[in-house]
């Protein structure tokens, strides 16, 4: 009789320590959660909440109505659309320019022993910690007409009168591609580093030449990192205010000054805002679509 | 190592020379800039002298605008490095299906670009009155310093072995002060480094600093920002070689103790 018992209260006390130990278990896990607000709440406030609000600004007009005015204006006026194509074009020029400068750099790194790896490296981390801003006044020093660039080029007789290297288009994207070689070399060098040394010495001792072991093994093996790094460089171009902006000299304008004028000038926060939306699209869809060939998060947290 | 025959290495060597000169040359150069002794900025200067960092030092606008960015940076890294550490270490702990969602959701200030940020926290700080107000600044800097130490701190929890702390746990101690006396010293550099970053992220931000201080707030990149644009004088090459220095030491710091912990990770 007394083991009936027993064993009955043992079952309710197991009910209640499973109870209990799941009571415990989802306080813990809300604690956890808690711990996740204040952040969350300041990317909410700050961004999430302002860009629903600059979209609703942007598909209403000043009674509040509806309207896609803002957006077919992007596409049928022709300052705008010309800008949207010079932003894509630069961008571009951009991002090939530092996947031909940026992959010598990193090949050499990655193949090199310890010591003059590090000192490449140093050589690349240095530009990529200084200011932006910093770095764009100094390549401003450098182009202008009487700048060291343009006293070279007249001293070797390259040219006769100094070249107009600033305050247009070549300025800003020399000025870009300095600012963003430094990820495209970043993220090679680490997805180079990570190629197992077996794998050349394979090919070479299966007969192949340095080059042919570069061109077959070597190169599609650094794709990845190639891909990841291109991308996320043409995406940080397509939104680029600041270069642009000191470099370009207000003349040749990108779809970040669009932005910036259209709120500064003539405070019109629906036009802003369609403009705004289109670059975000752009920029969201490009990742993603590069996400989908290869694994952008993981290469660009390993490096 | 990748195997390369000599002349292809003394190519590629010389090449990558070249490229490594474009990289660097203009980060030296404003040194030479800022000691010349002439307005125009021919370079070399024509003599030299020390008159750009008199001038930037005698300067009651560049003194309070350093100021102001400096005091902007402190209060950003103190409010961003415990929000973003706790956040890092509760989506890390966590064993919710989602928390992965509300990681990305805290990485989009890092993907959104800045100008579209901009104009979000100028929307949301005109419509309250505060354009122009340090905490504005503040606010917005932490937004974007947060995937910043999301990403740091992140990386040295996941190489933590939170079995320790469950030890500390089972031996009596809550999970706070596990977390303090288990956790964070063992994670301390990626947290210094979180912070090393939150606050140059806060030193350099232009784009907000242009959209939402004023007057007052003025901060060292607004100011340089404008005096680029007007094309002053070179006072601006004396303001960027002090920036340059700190910035270059402060994240090389950094970088060391980040290399330090890695091999003490290798080796152990």
């Amino acid at each position: 009789m007394s083991a009936t018992i027993n064993s009955f209260q043992q079952r309710i006390d197991r009910a209640d320590n499973a109870a209990e130990l799941a009571r415990a278990g989802r306080r813990e896990q809300w604690g956890l959660v808690a711990l996740v607000l204040p952040a969350a709440a300041f990317v909410v406030a700050l961004m999430v909440i302002p860009l629903v609000w600059l979209f609703w600004q942007s598909i209403t007009d000043q009674s509040g109505a509806l309207t896609l005015m803002n957006y077919v204006r992007i596409f049928t006026e022709e300052g705008t659309l010309a800008t949207f194509q010079r932003t894509f074009v630069a961008s571009l020029m951009v991002t090939a320019i530092c996947v031909v400068l940026g992959y010598p750099v990193a090949f050499l790194a990655a193949v090199s022993k310890p010591r003059t790896a590090t000192i490449i490296m140093v050589l690349v981390l240095i530009p990529f910690w200084t200011s932006v801003l910093v770095r764009t006044y100094a390549w401003l020093v450098l182009l202008q007409r009487t700048g060291l660039v343009n006293q070279f080029l007249t001293w070797a007789g390259v040219v006769e009168a100094p070249l107009a290297l600033v305050h247009n288009l070549t300025g800003s994207v020399i000025g870009m591609v300095h600012i963003m070689l430094p990820f495209v070399i970043l993220t090679l060098y680490s997805s180079l580093t990570q190629i197992p040394a077996d794998f050349g010495r394979a090919a070479a001792s299966l007969g192949a030449r340095p080059g042919r072991v570069f061109r077959t093994v070597i190169f599609p093996l650094s794709l990845p990192g190639l891909v990841a790094g291109s991308v996320f460089v043409f995406v940080l171009s397509l939104g680029f205010y600041i270069t642009p902006e000191l470099l370009g000299g207000g003349r040749t304008v990108m779809v970040s000054m669009l932005v910036q004028r259209n709120i500064d000038l003539y405070f019109q926060f629906g036009s802003a805002s369609a403009v705004a939306f289109v670059l975000l699209a752009a920029t969201l869809l490009i990742l993603w679509l590069a996400d989908r060939v290869v694994p952008l998060g993981k290469i660009l947290a390993d490096r | 190592m990748i195997l390369l025959e000599r002349f292809h290495r003394v190519a590629i060597a010389s090449t990558v020379a070249l490229i490594l000169l474009f990289l660097t040359v203009p980060v030296l150069i404003i040194f030479p800039v800022s000691f010349g002794d002439s307005a125009s900025l021919r370079f070399p200067p024509p003599g030299w002298s020390v008159r750009w960092y008199q001038a930037f030092l005698g300067s009651r606008q560049w003194l309070a605008a350093a100021s102001t960015s400096f005091e902007i940076a402190t209060l950003t890294m103190l409010i961003a490095v415990p929000i973003g550490t706790a956040a890092s270490y509760g989506l890390m702990t966590c064993r919710m299906a989602n928390a992965r969602y509300a990681y990305v959701l805290l990485m989009t200030p890092m993907i959104v670009p800045i100008i579209i940020i901009g104009v979000g926290v100028f929307a949301v700080f005109s419509k309250m009155g505060l354009v122009g107000s340090m905490w504005a600044l503040v606010l917005a800097h932490v937004l974007l310093a947060i995937p910043y130490v999301l990403l740091t701190v992140g990386a040295g929890l996941r190489s933590f072995d939170m079995n320790q702390e469950m030890a500390a746990r089972s031996l009596g101690v809550n999970r706070a002060k596990a977390f303090v006396t288990i956790t964070l010293p063992q994670i301390r550099t990626s947290v210094f480094v979180a912070a090393v970053f939150s606050f140059l992220s806060s030193l350099d931000e232009v784009v907000v600093a242009l959209f939402i201080a004023r007057g007052e707030t003025t901060t060292l990149t607004r100011e340089m920002f404008m005096s680029i644009r007007e094309q002053v004088d070179p006072t601006i090459a004396a303001v960027s070689s002090i920036l340059v220095s700190m910035t270059v030491l402060l994240a090389a710091l950094a970088y060391a103790s980040q290399q330090r912990s890695a091999r003490r990770a290798q080796g152990a």
